[in-house]
C-alpha cells in the first residue's frame, strides 16, 4: 500500500515543472538510442567533470510547503515608512498594472523582441517609455532602459569618453551625487583609466581640463542647484555634461535638455515600481541626437512592414556586444524591459496632469514640512528642495520616536538627517513626521502651515526652474485614463505579444523554461516589494536569511567558495569577475596580467566585458567540429604567460557541446599564471551533475534569468550573481552604504571602497533583491533530485529534437557519442545556397505555425539554435519538429520551381489577417498560408505585423511615439 | 562575382585605394564587402584634419547586420570626407568606387602605397573572405 508521505506528494512540483512524463521520456529516450537518463548522461559529459554524489540539498517541497516557509521568512521583513530616498522612494503601483502586467505571465514570460512581428506589445510600451523620458528630460533620443542609476551614470560617463576629443582623462563628479552612484563611477572609472575629481562644480570646475562632469538634480541632499550655469561653465571647457535626474522632479522642475545637458540619466523607479530591496527597476538613458550612436542599450525605432505599414522594431542593433564585440559601445545586453514598460504604463495611466497633481502633492507635503521645521528652529542644508530635505543635526531633533514609530530617515554619515517624501505620503504622514523629530509639544499643524504656504507662495523650487514646457502631450498619454481603457489598452498591447503562455520559445542559450507561478507569487508580497535597499539591517531579517540560503545553496550548486549577489545582469556579472581576478592578481604582485584569451566561439559580451576591465582580447580559434583548438589555446597561453591574466570560456560551449577537453583547458590556464572564467550562460546543463568550481574554474556568473527559473521579462530583469574560489572572494565588491559582501568591513562608512575588494558594481548592496525569492522558491521546489532531473531532461529534450530534425536539417556540431548538450545548432547555409531561403525566412515562417522563432545566427551566422529546455512537453516538441519537418517540405517545393523564390510562404511570412483581407495574387493557398499543417484555427496566434523592414528602420531612425494618424 | 577595377590599389580589409597623382589619395570598402555588410544604413566618417597610421580605424560602415571597422590603408591626414553619405548610405551599395567613396587623405609617404594589394592580389583575398 502507498505511503501516507507518498500520499502527500511531495515531489508533486518535479513533474509540474518537468514537461515530458514518465512514459514519454522513456519514448524519448528510445528515439535517441540510449538505455536511462543516467546512460544518456554519461555518453553525453566527461565522466572527468561528472559528479558521483548527489547534492546535499534538501528534497522537493510542494508549493504549498514553499510558500508557507518563504512567508515565515518574509514576515521577518519589517516594512517602514520610507523618508530615506537616495533614488528609492515608495510609490502606489496602479492596481490595474500590477495584476495586468508585473503579475501576468503574458508579460513576464516573453524574451527581448529580437522578432518584432511577434513582439509589438511590449515594443509600443518601450517606445512609450522613450516618449515619456524624452519629454520629462528635454532631450532628443532615449533608451529602452538600463540596469540602475548608477551604471547608467557609468555608461553615461564612458559616452563622453568616447564622444569628445579632448585628451584628458578626467572626469569630474558633483559630491552631491548619491553615495551608491559615486561609488560605482569609481569601480569602472579605475578600469577605464580614469580620472575622478569629486568636488563641487561651482566653485571647483574651472580648475580642471575634464571630458566630462556629471551632476545631480536635484542632489542627493535635495538641493535644485543652479545647474544651468555649472552646465554653460563646462561646455565652455568643452567638457561633455550628464545629469542624474529625477523623473518625478522632473514633472516640477525645468527639463536639462533645455539647459544644454549632453546626457540625462536615471531610475525610473518611483513611476509605480516597488523599490524591491533595491530592484529590478528600469534606469533611463536620454542624450543627444548627434550622440545618439554611441548610446548604450536597446532602442526601439519605427519602421514599416511589407505592407508599408507602421511597426516597431528595436533599431541600431549593430552597436551591440554580439556584433561589435570588444568594440562595442558597453557590455550591457538585457534590458530592464517589464519594469521599463511598468514606468510607461504608469505615464499612460496618470496623464500629464496626474503626474502634475503627484508631483504637486509630493512638493506640497515638503514645503510644508520645510516650514514647521523652520518654524521651530531646525537648520535645513539647503533653501531650494523638490521632495528631499536634509536637517542639520542638533541637539534640538528629537529622535526619540525614530525607528520605534516605524519610519526611516536617511541617517547621513555626518549625523544629518534626510528626509524624502513621495506619492504614498499624506498630510497626516507631516503631522506624525512633526511629533517624531520635534517631539510632543511643538504646536505645528498641517492645516494652518499648508494655509501660510498656499498664501507666501512658499516653495522649495527657485522660479527660474519651475518647468514651463508641456510633457506627455501624445494622444497615448492622454486616452486611457479610466480603469477600463487602462485594461483593455494593457490587454490589447499584450495580445499581440508572443510569450511562453502561448508557447515553447525555444532560443538557444537563453533558456526560456517554466516560471511557475508559485514562485513569482512572493515577488509583490509587501514584506519583500516595499523595503528600502538601504533599510536598517534589523528591518531585513527575513531578506537576509533567505539570501543567506540562496547563497548556501548556490555553493553547492557551483562548487564554488562563495557568492557575491550584487550583479544585476549577466554582463554585470562577468564585469564583476573580471575585475575581481584583477584585484587577485595585483593583490599576489601581478597586476600586469592583462591578456584575456577568448574563444572565437565566445558570446559578445565576453570580448565587451573584457574590454571595459581593461583585458586585452587574445582570441582562441575554434575546430571543426567547434571545440576550443586546445593546441592554439596552450600555445597563446605559453606565448601570454607573463600577462596571462584570463581565459572566458562557456561551458557546455556556445556550440551546444560538452567539450571533453575542458579539465585539461582549465589546467592549461593554470600552468601558465591564468585564471579561469567560466561564463555561467549554460549553467542549467550542469547543475545536479558537474560542478564548475571543482573541475577547474575560479569564477562564474550564474543568469538566475536562464538556469534558475527568473523569467526574462520580455527583455529583463536578469539577475547576475558571481560564484568564486575563496582566493578570489575577499575582492567581491562591496558596497558605500550597506555593505553585502562576504567579508562585510565592520565600519559601515567606508567612503573609498572597500579595501580588499572592489566597489559596488550596481547600485544596490543585492542587485535586484526583489526578484531573489523566485530563484530561491525554484530551488526549495526542486530539491536536489528535482534540479538534476531539471538538468538531464533539458539535454533529452535537445538530443531528442536533434534526433528528429537530423534526417532533415545539418546538425552542425555534436559531441562525444554524437550528442549535444542542451542545445543543438542546425545549418542554414546549404540550404540557402541551394534555394534562396535563410534562417530568418525559417524564422518567420514559424510565426504561422505559432512558435517563436530558434535563435538566428548565434554563435554562426546562417545558422538556427535551438533550446527546449527540461519544461516543454513531448507534445509540443513533436509539434515544433512537425513544424520544422513541414517548414523543410515548403524549402523543397521553392527549391524545386513549384514556388517562385520570390513569391512563396517563407519569404512573404509571416502571414496576417491583412493578408486575407487583401487582394490574394499568390501562388499558394490562404489555408497553406495561415493554417499550415498542424495549425488548428482554434489556437491559432496570429502576428499583427507582416515582415518589419530593417533597413527602412535604420535608415529613417525614429526613436519616439509616432503621430496617431500613423496609427490607422 | 563582384567587381574589382584593375586602376585600384586594394587592402587586405577591403578597402579599396584611389591613387590622385597629388599626394592624396580617395578611400573607399570595395564591392565585395559591400556585399557582405549587405544594405548599409549609417556611416561614420572620420573628421577631416585627424591623422591615422595605416591600419588605423578610422570610421565605421555599418549596415543592419554588422557594424565594421574602416582602416586607414596608408598613414596620412584626412583632408575631405563624402558628406553626402550621412543622407544615403546606400551609395555605398549602388556605387562602391564611385559615388559610395568614404574620405580624401593626404598621404605621408608615398612609397606606402607601393604595399597595397593590386587587383589580381585581392581578387584572392576576396576569393577566399
Amino acid at each position: 500500500m502507498t505511503s501516507l508521505y507518498e500520499l502527500e506528494q511531495h515531489d508533486d512540483f518535479i513533474a509540474r515543472h518537468i514537461g515530458p512524463s514518465a512514459a514519454d521520456t522513456q519514448e524519448m529516450l528510445q528515439t535517441v538510442g540510449a538505455e536511462s537518463l543516467d546512460a544518456l548522461i554519461h555518453s553525453t559529459v566527461p565522466a572527468s567533470i561528472l559528479l558521483n554524489a548527489p547534492l546535499a540539498l534538501d528534497g522537493s517541497r510542494t508549493e504549498t510547503e514553499v510558500l508557507a516557509y518563504l512567508k515565515q521568512l518574509a514576515m521577518q521583513n519589517k516594512v517602514n515608512k520610507s523618508y530615506i530616498g537616495m533614488g528609492y522612494y515608495d510609490t502606489i503601483t496602479p492596481p490595474v498594472i500590477l495584476r495586468n502586467v508585473l503579475e501576468n505571465p503574458g508579460w513576464y514570460t516573453a524574451y527581448t523582441p529580437y522578432q518584432p512581428e511577434i513582439s509589438q506589445g511590449r515594443l509600443e510600451g518601450l517606445l512609450n517609455f522613450q516618449q515619456m523620458v524624452i519629454d520629462l528630460t528635454g532631450m532628443d533620443i532615449a533608451n529602452a532602459s538600463l540596469l540602475d542609476e548608477a551604471t547608467a551614470a557609468a555608461e553615461a560617463m564612458a559616452l563622453c569618453k568616447r564622444s569628445n576629443r579632448l585628451k584628458t582623462d578626467k572626469f569630474f563628479v558633483d559630491a552631491g551625487l548619491h553615495p551608491q552612484t559615486i561609488d560605482v563611477l569609481k569601480t569602472r572609472a579605475q578600469y577605464f583609466g580614469f580620472e575622478l575629481v569629486i568636488g563641487n562644480p561651482h566653485t571647483d570646475l574651472a580648475q580642471h581640463e575634464v571630458f566630462g562632469i556629471m551632476l545631480q538634480y536635484p542632489g542627493t541632499t535635495g538641493a535644485v542647484a543652479d545647474i544651468a550655469a555649472v552646465i554653460r561653465q563646462a561646455h565652455e571647457q568643452k567638457a561633455l555634461v550628464c545629469v542624474a535626474a529625477d523623473l518625478m522632479a522632473l514633472v516640477m522642475l525645468k527639463a536639462p535638455g533645455a539647459m544644454g545637458a549632453d546626457v540625462v540619466f536615471g531610475n525610473s523607479q518611483r513611476f509605480g515600481v516597488p523599490m524591491g530591496f533595491g530592484g529590478p527597476h528600469a534606469a533611463f538613458f536620454a542624450t543627444k541626437d548627434a550622440f545618439k550612436r554611441t548610446m548604450p542599450g536597446r532602442v526601439i525605432g519605427v519602421s514599416i512592414d511589407s505592407h508599408g505599414k507602421q511597426a516597431l522594431r528595436m533599431a541600431m542593433q549593430t552597436r551591440e556586444q554580439h556584433i561589435r564585440r570588444e568594440k562595442a559601445t558597453s557590455n550591457i545586453c538585457t534590458a530592464q524591459a517589464l519594469l521599463a514598460n511598468m514606468a510607461a504604463f504608469y505615464a499612460v495611466y496618470h496623464g500629464p496632469e496626474g503626474l502634475k497633481a503627484i508631483a504637486g502633492r509630493i512638493h506640497r507635503l515638503t514645503n510644508i514640512l520645510a516650514k514647521g521645521l523652520r518654524q521651530k528652529g531646525v537648520e535645513l542644508l539647503d533653501d531650494t528642495w523638490f521632495d528631499t530635505i536634509t536637517l542639520v543635526s542638533s541637539p534640538a531633533l528629537s529622535l526619540q520616536g525614530g525607528k520605534g514609530a516605524g519610519v526611516n530617515f536617511r541617517q547621513c554619515a555626518d549625523g544629518n538627517i534626510g528626509v524624502s517624501v513621495d506619492e504614498c505620503k499624506t498630510g497626516a504622514d507631516i503631522a506624525e513626521l512633526f511629533d517624531i523629530l520635534l517631539g510632543d509639544g511643538h504646536g505645528l499643524d498641517v492645516a494652518t502651515l499648508d494655509a501660510e504656504v498656499v498664501a507666501e507662495n512658499f516653495s522649495g523650487i527657485p522660479t527660474a526652474y519651475a518647468r514651463d514646457t508641456d510633457f506627455l502631450t501624445h494622444p497615448v498619454f492622454n486616452t486611457h485614463h479610466s480603469e477600463s481603457e487602462m485594461l483593455r489598452y494593457l490587454k490589447r498591447l499584450e495580445n499581440k505579444d508572443f510569450s511562453l503562455a502561448h508557447g515553447m520559445i525555444p532560443l538557444g542559450s537563453c533558456t526560456m523554461k517554466l516560471n511557475a507561478t508559485a514562485e513569482m507569487i512572493p515577488v509583490t508580497w509587501p514584506e519583500f516589494a516595499g523595503i528600502h535597499p538601504f533599510a536598517p539591517n534589523e528591518q531585513t531579517v527575513g531578506y537576509r536569511a533567505m539570501i543567506k540560503e540562496l547563497e548556501d545553496w548556490l555553493v553547492e550548486v557551483t562548487g564554488y567558495d562563495a557568492i557575491s549577489m550584487q550583479p544585476n545582469s549577466g554582463a554585470q556579472g562577468e564585469y564583476a569577475g573580471l575585475v575581481a581576478i584583477r584585484r587577485y592578481q595585483e593583490s599576489i604582485g601581478q597586476g600586469q596580467r592583462d591578456v584575456c584569451l577568448i574563444p572565437s566561439s565566445a558570446h559578445g559580451t565576453n570580448p565587451a566585458s573584457a574590454a571595459m576591465a581593461n583585458l586585452k582580447v587574445v582570441v582562441v580559434e575554434c575546430d571543426a567540429n567547434g571545440n576550443v583548438d586546445v593546441a592554439d589555446l596552450r600555445l597563446k597561453a605559453e606565448k601570454h604567460a607573463d600577462n596571462l591574466s584570463c581565459l572566458m570560456v562557456t561551458y557546455p560551449s556556445t556550440h551546444g557541446v560538452f567539450e571533453q577537453e575542458i579539465v585539461e583547458i582549465c589546467g592549461i590556464v593554470h600552468q601558465f599564471g591564468g585564471q579561469v572564467y567560466m561564463d555561467g550562460a549554460n549553467l542549467n546543463a550542469q547543475v545536479g551533475i558537474s560542478k564548475p568550481g571543482k573541475f577547474g574554474s575560479d569564477v562564474s556568473h550564474l543568469n538566475l534569468h536562464k538556469t534558475f527559473a527568473i523569467p526574462h521579462g520580455g527583455g529583463g530583469p536578469g539577475m547576475g550573481p558571481i560564484g568564486v574560489k575563496a582566493h578570489l572572494a575577499p575582492f567581491l565588491p562591496g558596497h558605500v552604504v550597506l555593505d553585502s559582501s562576504p567579508h562585510p568591513n565592520p565600519s559601515p562608512a567606508r567612503g573609498e571602497g572597500l579595501k580588499d575588494g572592489v566597489g559596488a558594481v550596481s547600485a544596490a548592496p543585492y542587485g535586484s533583491g526583489a526578484i531573489l525569492p523566485i530563484s530561491w522558491a525554484y530551488i526549495k521546489l526542486m530539491g536536489a533530485e528535482g534540479l538534476k532531473r531539471a538538468t538531464e531532461m533539458a539535454i533529452l529534450n535537445a538530443n531528442y529534437i536533434m534526433q528528429r530534425l537530423s534526417a532533415h536539417y545539418p546538425v552542425l556540431f555534436r559531441g562525444a557519442n554524437g550528442r549535444v548538450a542542451h542545445e543543438c545548432i542546425i545549418d542554414i547555409r546549404p540550404l540557402k545556397a541551394a534555394s534562396g531561403i535563410d534562417e530568418s525566412d525559417i524564422a518567420k515562417r514559424l510565426m504561422d505555425y505559432g512558435f517563436h522563432a530558434p535563435t538566428m545566427s548565434f554563435p554562426v551566422a546562417g545558422t538556427l539554435m535551438i533550446e527546449p529546455t527540461e519544461s516543454e512537453p513531448k507534445e509540443e516538441l513533436d509539434r515544433f519538429c512537425e513544424a520544422m519537418i513541414a517548414i523543410r517540405e515548403e524549402i523543397n517545393k521553392v527549391q524545386e520551381g513549384v514556388w517562385p523564390a520570390d513569391n512563396n510562404p517563407l519569404v512573404n511570412a509571416p502571414h496576417t489577417l491583412d493578408d486575407l483581407v487583401n487582394a490574394w495574387e499568390r501562388p499558394y493557398t490562404q489555408a497553406e498560408a495561415v493554417f499550415p499543417a498542424g495549425v488548428s484555427p482554434t489556437a491559432k496566434y496570429w502576428p499583427t505585423v507582416n515582415r518589419i523592414d530593417n533597413v527602412y528602420g535604420d535608415r529613417n531612425l525614429v526613436c519616439s511615439c509616432p503621430s496617431v494618424e500613423a496609427y490607422r | 562575382m563582384s567587381s574589382i577595377p584593375s586602376d585600384l590599389k586594394y587592402t587586405k580589409s577591403h578597402e579599396w585605394v584611389r591613387d590622385n597623382g597629388d599626394g592624396t589619395v580617395t578611400v573607399g570598402i570595395t564591392d565585395h564587402a559591400q556585399e557582405l555588410l549587405g544594405d548599409l544604413v549609417h556611416i561614420e566618417l572620420p573628421t577631416v584634419g585627424a591623422e591615422y597610421g595605416a591600419e588605423d580605424g578610422c570610421a565605421v560602415a555599418e549596415s543592419v547586420k554588422a557594424a565594421s571597422d574602416v582602416y586607414a590603408p596608408v598613414p596620412g591626414v584626412v583632408i575631405d570626407v563624402n558628406e553626402a553619405l550621412d543622407k544615403a548610405p546606400e551609395m555605398i551599395n549602388s556605387d562602391p568606387y564611385g559615388d559610395g567613396w568614404m574620405f580624401i587623405m593626404r598621404v605621408d609617404d608615398e612609397d606606402a602605397l607601393g604595399e597595397l594589394l593590386d587587383a589580381e592580389a585581392y581578387e584572392e583575398v576576396a576569393a577566399e573572405a
